[in-house]
């Protein structure tokens, strides 16, 4: 093993892509529960909003991710398996108005946190991947940005709720 | 994982596999680095309060060291769990180590909401086989 936080093959890039794809299914299955199990008084515009806003926004992302899995020869996770544990595990009692918004907060630091470790490890590595390293660098800039956005946008309204 | 939490890890296993303080030697082998890699972090653990270390005996994580070396070992296992059980990876154990550096604990944390771990994780970790014990049993 190695303590270095480095990519060292296209295997293990892919494999790291796949954790990110699923990250984001997660993100994006617990909105959609989240938005089915918030009880009626806790509704309002704005967490519908945001919750749809965050599941369109993984979905994006996890189709980025697809594209460098394929480019990689190496299989995407399929959507459904992970929904499907999801719900298996998901507890509903957390589902109020501030637990909600708690739990984007963290898919979306997480994921951040995420990409942010992921590129400095493909930064860190001098390994001739399969794929062009600056179009996967770019990707991943990208995708951390948007999450960094994810974060503040569900701040913001933590901000307001306080 | 950060090093520091790694190290602490492989000291924690160590200590388990020797039956009494890890030997520098021993670290060095586990964790792919040099005896002088390992005692430069070991002086840092120590410095911190998570590690003693003996002249010639070896290293011994203490209370407050063995919880972080607690909570890096069920994150491991949360990911030789997730690939394993979600991702059907069959050199579980190889990737896992591979890719610990990596991943965060509070990735880890995330991946832990969909995969199913047993009550008494980290308890049951397999140290002779570097492997969750359950994992081992689906084999």
């Amino acid at each position: 093993m190695s303590v270095t936080a480095r990519v060292e093959s296209d295997g293990q890039l892919a494999r790291l892509l796949q954790v990110g794809a699923v990250l984001e299914e997660v993100v994006e299955a617990r909105a959609h529960r989240h938005y089915r199990s918030l009880p009626e008084g806790e509704r309002d515009e704005r967490i519908e909003s945001l919750l749809e806003e965050a599941a369109e926004e993984s979905a994006a992302h996890r189709e980025r991710i697809d594209e460098l899995l394929d480019a990689l020869d190496a299989d995407p996770i399929a959507f459904e398996q992970i929904e499907a544990l999801v719900t298996e595990q998901y507890s509903e009692a957390d589902t109020d108005f501030d637990g909600v918004l708690y739990d984007q907060l963290n898919g979306e630091e997480t994921a951040y946190k995420f990409y942010a470790d992921l590129i400095e490890a493909v930064e860190a590595s001098e390994t001739d991947f399969s794929i062009d390293r600056e179009p996967l660098l770019e990707t991943l800039r990208e995708i951390k940005a948007a999450e960094a956005e994810g974060v503040e946008a569900v701040a913001k309204l933590m901000e307001e709720r306080a | 994982m950060n090093t520091a939490d790694q190290y602490l890890k492989a000291i924690y296993l160590v200590e388990q596999l020797e039956d009494g303080p890890a030997s520098t030697g021993a670290l060095a082998d586990r964790l792919g680095v040099s005896p002088a890699s390992v005692n430069e972090m070991i002086g840092k653990l120590q410095e911190r309060g998570l590690v003693e270390h003996e002249k010639y005996k070896g290293a011994e994580v203490t209370p407050e060291g063995k919880v972080l070396a607690e909570e890096a070992l069920q994150n491991y296992c949360i990911l030789e769990r997730f690939l394993a059980n979600v991702l059907d990876v069959e050199d579980y154990r190889g990737e896992a180590r591979q890719m610990e550096p990596v991943i965060d604990d509070t990735v880890a944390e995330r991946l832990d909401m969909i995969i199913d771990r047993e009550p008494d994780c980290p308890d049951c970790f397999d140290v002779e086989n570097d492997a969750c014990t359950y994992l081992e049993g689906d084999d």
